[in-house]
C-alpha cells in the first residue's frame, strides 16, 4: 500500500506529488529531501523512516522516485512498482529525464490516477492503460539536422536508412497512433558482464546477467515468434559435446510468453503489449564460452626521482571483426598524488586524474578485437613509500560491446503473425555492457 | 531599483503567459501568477477555445505541483469541470482533489457535475467521476456519494466496479465512527466472485480496511480455494495481495495444506521478486510446524533470490541481499557455494557493498576463505572510507576463525600509513585480541609506530588500550605514551584522555622505571589543570589508588586481557526460522543497521563508552531492558504494564542516579544472598538473582535469549527460565525468574552500587568494575552533568575509604 508518491529532481525540485490516502501532509517531501541531503556518501539507503512514515525510493533517470508506506509492506513490491512506473513514464514520454517529466506532468498525473487507486496498484499493463490515457506526450527532442541525414537525395534509399538511428527507440509509444508513425518493433539482447581477474591473470569470477527486451510500437500485434539459437541449453547437465552450444545456468520468462515450441525449437511465442517489456532473463556464472574481452598487463615501478611509473598494456581478446566502444580504465592511485604525465598510444585516447576518486581514468573511444593498447603514467606522489604501491589497487574497466553477446545467444528470426499490413520494421540489437570488470594488480 | 526589477519580472511573466510554452513560473511573485491565471480562466475568449482553455488549466496544475498556492482559483476551476473534454476533466479533477478540503462549500458545486457524469454512457467517464467523487475526502459529501457508489458496484463495466469497490473503503475511512453497512459488506463479499480479477482483489483490499477492527477480511475455506484457483488470472500486484491475505487462512487438514503448497510451488520460483517473496512469506506462515517443508521452500527460493541479487535495479538487488541475510540466520550454509555472487561490483554504491561484505563474512568456510579474503583485501583501499573500514572489520571478524591469514592482511594494511585505514585496523586488532589471545604477539609487533598515522579518537583509544594491556610486550609503549602525554593539553577527546590515564597506570605496573615520571606529569596535569570533571575524577582515583600501594593497584587494574570464551561462542547457533519469519518481506530487514560490523567491536571491554551507537539489531530479539531488571525490586504496580511483545534489550537505559539509588536501596535482600560470592575478590563474575518481569508470551527460545544477551556481553552459565503464572496479581504478565550470571564487562554501570549502609559490598563491586574497565565505569557515571558527576566521585572516594 502506497500512501504518497512523489518524484523529485536531483536538486530537490518537486516534479510530481500525489497523495493517495490523505494520511500525511505535503511536508513529507521536504523531510525526505532533508534526509537525503543530510547523508554523506553517494546514495542514501533505499528505506528511510521519519516518525511512522517509511520512505522507499529508487533512482532512475537522475530522479528520485519516492513512495511513502507502512512498515509491513513488501519492499519487493514497492521497489518493483516504482521501477515499473519509471518504465511506464519512459514508454509514454519517450525518455526519462527531469525535462521530460516536467513537460509531461499532466500525462504522468493521468497515468498515476489510472495505475494506483487509494494506494493500491490497479494495473501497470500498457495494454490496459492505452484505453484510458488521453493526454499526448510532449516530446523534448529538439529539431536536429542530424535526423535529416538519413533521408537520401530525392527520398532515395540510402545505405544509412537500413540502420535504425539510435534515437528510434526513445519516442513515446502513443505518438504512433496519431502521427501514423512507423510500426516498429525492437528486440534487444542485453547482457551485463561482471568479471574479476586475479593478479596472476586467472579469471576468478565471470558472471553474465542477460535479458531479452522487446519494445513494441505496434498498435496491434497478435503474435510474435522469437527464435533463439537451436543449440541453446539451460543448466549444466544438458551440455552437448562439441559445437557452438550456447548455455545458461538459469532462465526465466515473462508470464505472457508461451513456451510450447521452446523445448523442441527454441522458439518464444508472445503477444507483445505496447511499450517495453523484458521477455526473458538468464544468468550464466563462471563458464563463459569465450575468453573475457580484455586482459590487462600492469607493471608498477618507482623511478629514481621518487615518481611512480605505471605501465599498462591492454589487450582486447575479441575476434578481429568486432570492437568495443567507450572503454574507460580506472586505476586507483596513491592518495597524495598531485600531478601526472602520460604517454598514450594514439591521439584519440585521453587520460585524466580524478583526485576525488583518487584515480587515473584512461578513456579509449574505440578498440577493435585483437589489438593491444599501451599507456604509461608517471605520477608525482610526495612522500612516496614502498607501501604506496599497495594503494594502486584493483583496476576497473567499463566498456560497451555492440553487436556481441558474451554467452553467444543469437536471435535466429523474428516473425510477426499475421503479417502486418503496411510497412513494419523489425530490429534486433545486441549489446554487452560491463557491469563490473575488475582486474587485480 | 527593486521596483524596476519587479516590473521587469512582471513584464517578462506576461510574455511567458501569452505563449503556450513550458516556461517554469518563478516561485516568487506567486500572487501575480495566480492573478494572471484567474484572468485567463475567466476570459470568455479562452473559455470558448478548447485548446487554450486546456492549456490555461495545465498552467494552473503546473503552478500547483511547483508549490504555488493556487487554491484561490477553486471556483474558476469548478466551472471548468463542466466540459466534454476528458483530458480537461482529468486535469481539473487533479486540482479539485488537492484543494477540496480547503473549500468544502464550493466543493458542493462539483458534486452535481460528478453525479451527472456517473450516468454518462462512456464507462471511462463514469469511473473517472466515481473515483474523484470519493477522492475529494469531504465527510459532508458522503450522503451524495453513497447512491452512485451503490450503483457503481453493479455497473456493467469492470473499470467502474473496480473504482466503486475501493470507493467504499475510502468512504468508510472518512467516517470511521459510523456503523458498517452490512448490506455493503455482503455485496463486497459476493463481488469476490466477480469475473474481473482486479475487482476481486480490490474487494479483498476494501473489506480488509472496512473490517479492520474485526481483524480484516475473513477467509474461510471456500473463499481461500476460490482465491487460489484464480491466482493465475491476476497480475503480479494482485497475486501479491492475494498471497498476503491468504496468510490468515489456516488449512483444516494436512492434505489440504499440501494441496495448497503444491499449487503455490510455481509462484515460489516466479521471476517476479514480489510474487516470489510473497509466496515464501505465505509458506512460512502456513507451515511453521513442518520444518522440512520450510527448509525445502528456502532451498527452492535460492535460485530466484540469487537472480534478484543480479538485478539491474540496485534497489531491488539491495532488497534481495537484505533478505538473504535473513535466510542465512537459519541456514548459514545456504549460499556457501555461491559466494562469488556477493563480490562487490566496481561501481556499486557503498550501501550495497557493505551489505555484500556482511553476507561474505557469513559465507566463509575452509574452501573459500582464501578467495573471500583476497576479495575483501581489494575493498580495503576503496576510495569510500566507510567501505574500506567495513572491509577491514570484516577481515577482523573472519580473523576469529582464520587468524593467521587475516593478521597478515591487516598488518600489511598498516604499511599504507593512511589514517582511516590505520584507525580501522587498530580497532579491529584490539577486538581480535580480545577474542583470540594467540594473536597478541603479531599485534604487539604491528602496533609499534602506528601512532604517527592515527588521527581519530576511536583509533587512538584502541591503540592506547592495546598499549596499556600489552605494555610489557610492546617495547616502545612508554615512549608512545609519552608522546600522548606531552600532547595532552591540546587533546580534545575525552575518551582518549581517560584511556591514556588507564594505559599509563597499567604500563607503570609492568615498567615502572620508564613510566613513573611521565605518569606523575600526567596526573598533575589532570588533577590541577584539566577542566573536565570525569578526567579529573579518574586521575584522582588513580592517585589515591597508588597511595594504597602497588599491589592494591595491580589488583584493581590488571584484569583479564582477553576473553577466549567469547571466541568459542562466535558461531551463533542457527536460529529457528520462526525467529525472522514475521519480518520477512517487510521493510524491517532493509532498515537494520549493520549488524556484524558493529558487533565486531563488542568483544572489547572498553569500547563504546561515550558514543555507543544505538544497537537496533537487537530490538526484535529481546526486550527486557536492563532498566527493567533494576526496576524489578520495586513494587510491580508502579510499573506501567508494557505490552511490548517482541523482547529487546535496551543498551543505554535512561536512569537517573537518584532513581537508581532509590531502587538500589529497595532491594538489599536480593544481594545479601550473594555476599559470599562477591567478597571474593578474584571472582570474575557477579551472581545475581533477578526477577525480570516480562510478558508471559515469551516466544523467543532460551537460545535466542542467550544469543541476544551475548551480544551485550552477558554470558549465562546457568540459565533457567521459570514461568510462574501469577494471574491473580499480574494479570497477563508472568513472573520470570532468571538466574543470570552477569559478566561485568560492559554492563557495569547499571549494576554497581551506591548506598552508604552497604559499603563493604559497594567497594568490592566497585573494585571489580574498576578492574574490568575504569573508563567504562566512570564514563558512564559521568555523562557530564554535575549531579551525576558528584555521584561518581562519591563512589570513587567511598571505595577508598573502605578499601
Amino acid at each position: 500500500m502506497i500512501s504518497q508518491l512523489f518524484i523529485l529532481s536531483s536538486k530537490g525540485d518537486h516534479l510530481i506529488y500525489k497523495d493517495f490516502r490523505g494520511e500525511a501532509g505535503i511536508d513529507v517531501v521536504s523531510v525526505f529531501y532533508e534526509k537525503v541531503t543530510a547523508l554523506p556518501g553517494d546514495q542514501p539507503p533505499v528505506v528511510m523512516s521519519h516518525k511512522d512514515l517509511h520512505y522507499v525510493h529508487i533512482r532512475q533517470g537522475g530522479l528520485y522516485w519516492v513512495a511513502t508506506t507502512t512498515q509491513d509492506s513488501s519492499p519487493f513490491t514497492i521497489i518493483e512498482f516504482l521501477n515499473r512506473l519509471a518504465a511506464l513514464v519512459k514508454d509514454y514520454c519517450g525518455s526519462l529525464s527531469e525535462k521530460s517529466v516536467q513537460m509531461n506532468f499532466a500525462l504522468i498525473y493521468e497515468l498515476l490516477d489510472e495505475v494506483v487507486d487509494y494506494g493500491y496498484v490497479q494495473t501497470t499493463s500498457s495494454d490496459v492503460l492505452k484505453n484510458f490515457i488521453q493526454t499526448e506526450a510532449v516530446s523534448s527532442k529538439p529539431f536536429s539536422l542530424f535526423d535529416l541525414s538519413n533521408v537520401g537525395l530525392f527520398g532515395a534509399e540510402t545505405q544509412q536508412s537500413k540502420v535504425a538511428p539510435s534515437s528510434a527507440a526513445t519516442r513515446p509509444i502513443q505518438s504512433s497512433r496519431e502521427q501514423g508513425g512507423k510500426s516498429q518493433i525492437f528486440v534487444d539482447v542485453i547482457e551485463r558482464l561482471s568479471v574479476v581477474i586475479g593478479s596472476n591473470g586467472v579469471v576468478m569470477k565471470a558472471d553474465v546477467e542477460g535479458e531479452i527486451r522487446v519494445k513494441c510500437y505496434m498498435p496491434s500485434c497478435s503474435e510474435m515468434r522469437i527464435g533463439l539459437n537451436e543449440e541453446f541449453s539451460i543448466g549444466k547437465s544438458q551440455l552437448r559435446g562439441y559445437g557452438a552450444a550456447v548455455r545458461v545456468d538459469e532462465c526465466s520468462f515473462h508470464q505472457a510468453v508461451r513456451l510450447d515450441e521452446f523445448d523442441n525449437h527454441r522458439i518464444l511465442r508472445l503477444c507483445p503489449s505496447q511499450g517495453e517489456q523484458t521477455v526473458m532473463q538468464y544468468q550464466l556464472s563462471d563458464d563463459l564460452p569465450t575468453p573475457p574481452p580484455f586482459r590487462l598487463f600492469p607493471t608498477i615501478e618507482r623511478d629514481n626521482g621518487g615518481r611512480l611509473l605505471i605501465y599498462l598494456k591492454l589487450r582486447c581478446d575479441l575476434p578481429p571483426k568486432s570492437a568495443t566502444i567507450n572503454v574507460s580504465v580506472s586505476v586507483p592511485v596513491p592518495k597524495g598524488c598531485v600531478s601526472f604525465s602520460q604517454e598514450l598510444s594514439s591521439p584519440e585516447q585521453s587520460c585524466e586524474l580524478k583526485p576525488q576518486n583518487r584515480s587515473v581514468v584512461w578513456t579509449v573511444p574505440r578498440c577493435t578485437g585483437g589489438t593491444q593498447l599501451s599507456a604509461v603514467f608517471k605520477l608525482e606522489v610526495p612522500g612516496l613509500s614502498s607501501a604506496s604501491m599497495l594503494e594502486v589497487g584493483p583496476v576497473g574497466l567499463t566498456f560497451e560491446l555492440p553487436k556481441v553477446t558474451a554467452t553467444g545467444l543469437q536471435i535466429r528470426f523474428l516473425r510477426l503473425s499475421p503479417v502486418q499490413p503496411g510497412p513494419s520494421q523489425r530490429w534486433v540489437r545486441y549489446v554487452t555492457h560491463s557491469d563490473s570488470y575488475i582486474v587485480r594488480i | 531599483m527593486e521596483e524596476e526589477e519587479e516590473e521587469e519580472e512582471e513584464e517578462e511573466k506576461r510574455k511567458c503567459c501569452g505563449v503556450l510554452s513550458v516556461v517554469i513560473m518563478p516561485y516568487l511573485g506567486s500572487e501575480d501568477t495566480v492573478r494572471e491565471l484567474r484572468r485567463a480562466l475567466t476570459n470568455p475568449n479562452v473559455q470558448s477555445d478548447l485548446l487554450r482553455y486546456r492549456n490555461t488549466i495545465l498552467k494552473v496544475i503546473r503552478a500547483m505541483s511547483q508549490g504555488v498556492d493556487v487554491s484561490s482559483l477553486f471556483s474558476e476551476m469548478v466551472k471548468a469541470c463542466a466540459t466534454v473534454d476528458v483530458v480537461q476533466k482529468k486535469l481539473v479533477y487533479v486540482f479539485l482533489c488537492s484543494y477540496a478540503t480547503l473549500n468544502p462549500e464550493l466543493s458542493l458545486l462539483v458534486i452535481n457535475t460528478l453525479r451527472k457524469d456517473c450516468q454518462d454512457p462512456n464507462p471511462m467517464v463514469r469511473s473517472l467521476a466515481l473515483r474523484n467523487m470519493t477522492n475529494l475526502r469531504l465527510p459532508s459529501l458522503v450522503e451524495y456519494v453513497e447512491q452512485p457508489l451503490t450503483a457503481g458496484l453493479r455497473d456493467r463495466a469492470a473499470c467502474v466496479r473496480r473504482v466503486a469497490v475501493l470507493g467504499w473503503a475510502k468512504l468508510y475511512n472518512l467516517q470511521t465512527h459510523s456503523d458498517i453497512d452490512a448490506a455493503v459488506v455482503n455485496e463486497l463479499y459476493s463481488l469476490l466472485r466477480d469475473t474481473d480479477p482486479v475487482v476481486m482483489v480490490n474487494c479483498l483490499r476494501a473489506l480488509d480496511e472496512i473490517l479492520k477492527e474485526e481483524g480484516g477480511v475473513a477467509i474461510n475455506k471456500p473463499i481461500a480455494h476460490h482465491l487460489l484457483n484464480r491466482l493465475k488470472e491476476c497480475d503480479i500486484w494482485g497475486q501479491c495481495e492475494v498471497l498476503r491475505i491468504l496468510q490468515r487462512y489456516r488449512p483444516q487438514s494436512e492434505d489440504e495444506l499440501f494441496d495448497i503448497l503444491s499449487l503455490l510451488d510455481a509462484s515460489l520460483v516466479s521471476p517476479h521478486p514480489p510474487v516470489m517473496a510473497a509466496t515464501l512469506s505465505l509458506f512460512l506462515s502456513l507451515c511453521p510446524a513442518l520444518p522440512t517443508v520450510t527448509l525445502a521452500a528456502l532451498e527452492r527460493v535460492r535460485a530466484p533470490l540469487l537472480a534478484t541479487c543480479g538485478s539491474a535495479s540496485r534497489e531491488m538487488m539491495f532488497a534481495a541481499i537484505c533478505h538473504i541475510q535473513l535466510l542465512l540466520r537459519s541456514l548459514p550454509g545456504l549460499m556457501g557455494a555461491h559466494y562469488k555472487r556477493f563480490f562487490c561490483g566496481y561501481a556499486e554504491p557503498a550501501y550495497i557493498k557493505q551489505r555484500k561484505m556482511q553476507v561474505l563474512m557469513e559465507l566463509v568456510n575452509d574452501d573459500n576463505v582464501a578467495m573471500i579474503l583476497d576479495e575483501l583485501k581489494g575493498y580495503c583501499t576503496d576510495v569510500n572510507t566507510d567501505t574500506s573500514q567495513a572491509a577491514i572489520s570484516a577481515i577482523g571478524r573472519i580473523g576469529r576463525s582464520y587468524s593467521d591469514r587475516c593478521l597478515e592482511i591487516l598488518t600489511g594494511l598498516l604499511g599504507l600509513k593512511q589514517d582511516h585505514i590505520t584507525s580501522a585496523v587498530v580497532q579491529t586488532m584490539r577486538d581480535l585480541v580480545w577474542v583470540c589471545p594467540q594473536c597478541s604477539d603479531t599485534v604487539c609487533l604491528a602496533v609499534e609506530g602506528c601512532e604517527e598515522t592515527l588521527q581519530d579518537s576511536q583509533g587512538r583509544q584502541a591503540l592506547l588500550w592495546l598499549l596499556g594491556v600489552y605494555g610489557e610486550r610492546v617495547s616502545s609503549a612508554p615512549y608512545t605514551l609519552e608522546v600522548f602525554i606531552d600532547g595532552v593539553r591540546s587533546e580534545t577527546s575525552l575518551g582518549v584522555k581517560m584511556e591514556l590515564l588507564t594505559a599509563t597506570v597499567r604500563v607503570l605496573l609492568c615498567r615502572p622505571a620508564e613510566t613513573q615520571d611521565m605518569l606523575g606529569r600526567l596526573l598533575h596535569y589532570c588533577i590541577e589543570e584539566e577542566t573536565n570533571m570525569s578526567v579529573r575524577d579518574q586521575a584522582l582515583l588513580y592517585y589515591r589508588l597508588l597511595h594504597c600501594g602497588i599491589e592494591e593497584t595491580r589488583k584493581v587494574l590488571q584484569g583479564r586481557r582477553s576473553d577466549p570464551s567469547l571466541g568459542v561462542l562466535i558461531g551463533r547457533p542457527a536460529e529457528p526460522v520462526g525467529q525472522w519469519a514475521c519480518s520477512f518481506n517487510t521493510l524491517a530487514p532493509l532498515k537494520q543497521v549493520a549488524v556484524e560490523t558493529e558487533s565486531t567491536s563488542r568483544g572489547s571491554p572498553e569500547h563504546v563508552t561515550f558514543d555507543r551507537k544505538p544497537n537496533t539489531d537487537l530490538s526484535d530479539t529481546l526486550n527486557c531492558g536492563q532498566d527493567e531488571t533494576v526496576h524489578s525490586g520495586s513494587d510491580p504496580d508502579v510499573l506501567p504494564p508494557s505490552p511490548v511483545v517482541p523482547l529487546s534489550l535496551s543498551l543505554s537505559p535512561a536512569l537517573s542516579p537518584a532513581e537508581f539509588e532509590r531502587l538500589w536501596l529497595q532491594r538489599p535482600h536480593v544481594l545479601s544472598e550473594q555476599d559470599s560470592v562477591k567478597t571474593e575478590e578474584e571472582e570474575d563474575y557477579l551472581c545475581m538473582e533477578e526477577r525480570v518481569r516480562c510478558p508471559e508470551i515469551l516466544h523467543c527460545s532460551t537460545q535466542s535469549l542467550q544469543a541476544a544477551m551475548q551480544l551485550v556481553n552477558i554470558q549465562m552459565l546457568a540459565f533457567t527460565l521459570l514461568f510462574h503464572t501469577n494471574r491473580s496479581r499480574l494479570g497477563k504478565y508472568g513472573l520470570v525468574s532468571t538466574k543470570l550470571t552477569l559478566h561485568l564487562q560492559d554492563v557495569s554501570p547499571q549494576y554497581d552500587c551506591t548506598g552508604n549502609h552497604r559499603r563493604p559490598r559497594a567497594s568490592s563491586l566497585l573494585r571489580l568494575l574498576l578492574a574490568r574497565s575504569p573508563a567504562t565505569m566512570s564514563g558512564a557515571l559521568n555523562p557530564g552533568s554535575d549531579t551525576v558527576h558528584g555521584h561518581g566521585r562519591r563512589l570513587a572516594e567511598m571505595s577508598f575509604t573502605t578499601a
